[in-house]
């Protein structure tokens, strides 16, 4: 017995001793061979994307399947390369994808060109899991002198760029604005062309539409199951209002009178029935504020050019609304009070964007940079919008086909000139999430002091120290 | 070591040690490879701060017990602790157990028709995927078209809002009550039925019967079967099927606020530190039992 328990002591110190010589992380690709398998005569490639035929983001979806890749392949076929491209589509949450995109790179594996959300490119550069597009494709002047950056304006380039470097190519952009049911705002005696100049004048919408029976006023998104939908259609829209940003002069927001006042805004709806609190804490509690909308049930939603062409669009919407071009309102989000926004801005909104990234460890470098122009050249944007409109990243063709949408062409000449993006730093998810839970706080029921004493704490654990938070 | 002896092996198969140790190396390895292995695996990354994403993904540093330090200080870790007592209490100890002994007691007199429809039931409600479970329990609770608001006629309630945690507790009794109730149905058995017979002629209540006659000769399948559901409930990951945690972390149970930190926060190295700590806890829980068992031997 003793000798068997002596075995077994040592096969577990042997295993001991295997884990010591494993080690967490990776020393880094290496330095591969950017030109590695340049002249292949056969290639294989997959496009990641969280998109899905007949499910999320449907139309991007098809396009990729039906048009893009068959297209790419019949060029490379004229130039003598036999090309198989394959569509790996996704059609979950954000934050799920990007959970399972970051466990394939960590193990060096995962799609050769995939789409992310911009603000993720900082913290999966860190990490190693792409790489600048310099590095990858091998050559500077080859990626520098693609002429499709003279299309895409500085802040959408943002998007796909990192501590001045460019990782990917941006798919485009968006804005943030208020929508209105204008068939309620008839019913409650407010104007069809409605545009609010400040905090109090929704505030006051609202009461008028809250006398409206079976009727939500007000939706602004709060609380931890939406996401970064809270962050991006709540928190930030209204904190560019109050005259600052998340991030500025190197710092971190943290508890500061200017988000107590964003909090305090989101009391006031949540806890005076101008807003429904329950719907910010339901785990399908966003896909729910959309259909209320098109059922006209909610008076005001804050939200980007996504709800007009994907959510109540008349024909492929997730809640379509028929008689859309003439029931919904759209208007500039007002500062807190006018010219109380960030650079003393009467309105102010927040933009953001996906980027397409190459997969360092692609087996195929110059051919995945080959299909990156090709899928972002203007024929290519042109062709996936299929006769919507959408502000695309490219200026040649946003030009062209967004007078046809007078909704989107409001976004590109009215919001986009105000707009701010988030700064794409590593630790700005950590911070988003912190934030979240502030305003779940605030719209559980607690009170606006303890929920910014607990952000405070939050953010300074994110940001590392104490000196990287802007706190009082 | 100096095992090696050279008269004929002692034991009873006469196999000697070599031999043995041989015929047991495969399951060794096996349980080596994907039981020690990964539990080692798990303490290692849980002494370092190794993320999912940015610089700890690539070059994590070794960081001590700070993980277990920052735990025990973790208001929402004391917070999970304290929900998977009571999703235990409640819907294993209190819940399963009860209501498992309750059926197989009723069913013992009750005619085999009934008794093969209430086991069938109830066993279908133990052997349903979890997502197909999950689904039929959203659809039940939900605020504006859920059947319990229909029942109830109170439209509107929003049930997994309002009421997480016991919406959990019902789950999961739901859920469970098969395994207690097939291990209760063939421990009465046990019971010798001149025992009760002659307490029936004595003329002993119900409640005096179960207290005197069965319980003692249960005893011990009481404990089993309530260590077993304690650990299975206390490790269960369904709950996150039903609310994910939330809201505002009224439901996140411990496996729920292990996956949360590790995959929504991307903490893996805190994450596996908090595992560590849960089998710990189910070790404890172990423990007790089987002093309490070895006590009615």
């Amino acid at each position: 017995m003793r000798s068997l328990r002596l075995s077994g002591a040592l096969a577990l110190s042997a295993t001991a001793g295997l884990l010591l010589t494993g080690c967490l992380g990776s020393s880094g690709t290496g330095d591969q061979d950017a030109n590695r398998n340049s002249d292949a005569k056969k290639v294989e490639l997959t496009i990641g994307s969280n998109s899905v035929k007949g499910g999320k983001s449907s139309a991007g979806a098809t396009f990729t399947e039906d048009v893009l890749i068959p297209k790419f392949v019949a060029d490379q076929k004229a130039k003598g390369v036999d090309v198989t491209v394959k569509f790996q589509g996704d059609g979950s949450d954000d934050e799920v994808y990007k959970q399972k995109l970051s466990l394939d790179l960590s193990n060096k594996s995962g799609p050769d060109l995939f789409q992310i959300d911009g603000i993720w490119v900082g913290e999966f550069a860190q990490a190693g899991y792409i790489k600048p597009l310099t590095d990858t494709v091998g050559d500077a002047s080859k990626v520098d002198n693609w002429d499709g950056w003279k299309q895409i304006p500085a802040s959408v380039q943002q998007l796909g760029t990192f501590e001045n470097k460019r990782y990917g190519v941006p798919g485009g952009t968006d804005g943030r604005v208020l929508y209105f049911n204008k068939k309620l705002f008839q019913q409650a005696g407010l104007p069809a062309d409605w545009q609010p100049k400040s905090w109090d004048d929704i505030i006051s919408a609202g009461q008028k539409l809250k006398t409206l029976s079976g009727v939500t006023p007000i939706q602004i998104n709060g609380g931890t199951a939406m996401g970064e939908a809270t962050t991006m259609q709540g928190v930030l829209p209204l904190l560019v209002g109050t005259g600052t940003t998340v991030y500025a002069g190197g710092k971190w927001l943290g508890y500061t009178p200017k988000l107590r006042q964003v909090l305090e805004f989101y009391h006031q709806i949540y806890s005076t029935g101008l807003g429904d609190p329950v719907l910010q804490r339901e785990a399908k509690g966003r896909d729910k504020s959309f259909a209320e909308f098109a059922a006209n049930k909610i008076g005001i939603l804050l939200e980007s050019d996504y709800f007009w062409r994907s959510v109540v669009e008349p024909k492929e919407g997730v809640a379509k609304m028929a008689d859309r071009d003439t029931a919904v309102g759209y208007a500039l989000i007002p500062a807190a009070r006018p010219g109380g926004g960030v650079n003393g801005q009467d309105f102010v909104s927040m933009s953001g964007g996906g980027t397409t990234v190459i997969n360092p460890n692609t087996k195929f470098p110059q051919q995945a940079w080959e299909l990156l122009q090709f899928m972002n050249s203007a024929e290519m944007v042109k062709e996936s919008l299929n006769g919507a409109a959408k502000i695309t990243q490219r200026t040649d063709v946003n030009t062209e086909v967004l007078a046809s949408d007078p909704m989107l062409n409001f976004v590109a000449t009215k919001v986009l000139p105000i707009t701010q993006y988030r700064p794409g730093l590593a630790e700005y998810p950590k911070i988003s999430a912190a934030l979240q839970q502030a305003t779940a706080d605030v719209v559980g029921g607690k009170t606006t002091e303890a929920a910014s004493i607990a952000y405070q704490k939050a953010v300074e654990a994110a940001a590392g120290s104490k000196d990287k938070v802007a706190g009082n | 070591m100096a095992t090696r002896t050279k008269h004929p092996a002692q034991d009873v198969a006469g196999l000697g040690t070599g031999r043995a140790l041989g015929f047991l190396a495969p399951a060794m390895l096996l349980i080596a490879a994907f039981l020690v292995f990964p539990a080692v695996w798990t303490i290692y990354i849980g002494v370092t701060n190794y993320r999912l994403t940015g610089v700890e993904a690539v070059s994590p540093s070794i960081v001590g017990l700070a993980n277990y330090t920052r735990a025990l200080n973790d208001a929402l870790f004391h917070n999970a602790l304290w929900l998977t007592m009571l999703f235990v209490l409640g819907s294993a100890i209190i819940g399963q157990n009860i209501l498992g002994f309750t059926l197989a007691w009723i069913l013992r007199r009750a005619r085999p028709a009934v008794r093969r429809t209430v086991e069938a039931l109830t066993l279908l409600a133990w052997i349903l995927p979890s997502t197909v479970v999950a689904y039929l329990w959203i659809a039940f609770f939900d605020r504006d078209t859920g059947t319990l608001n229909s029942i109830l006629g109170t439209t509107g309630t929003a049930w997994l809002i309002d009421y997480p945690m016991v919406c959990l507790v019902v789950f999961n009794t739901w859920r469970g009550t098969a395994f207690s109730m097939m291990l209760y149905s063939s421990a009465l058995q046990a019971v010798p039925p001149s025992q009760l017979e002659s307490a029936r002629m004595v003329g002993a209540s119900g409640w005096q019967t179960l207290r005197d006659i069965v319980f003692p000769h249960i005893r011990g399948h009481v404990l089993t079967n309530t260590l077993l559901i304690s650990l299975w409930t206390a490790n269960d990951f369904s709950p996150f099927l039903l609310t994910k945690g939330g809201p505002n972390h009224e439901s996140e149970t411990v496996p729920v606020y292990i996956y949360n930190v590790a995959l929504q926060g991307g903490e893996l190295g805190y994450s596996s530190a908090i595992s560590f700590l849960l089998l710990l806890a189910n070790l404890l829980v172990s423990l007790i039992y089987l002093r309490l068992l070895r006590r009615r031997a």
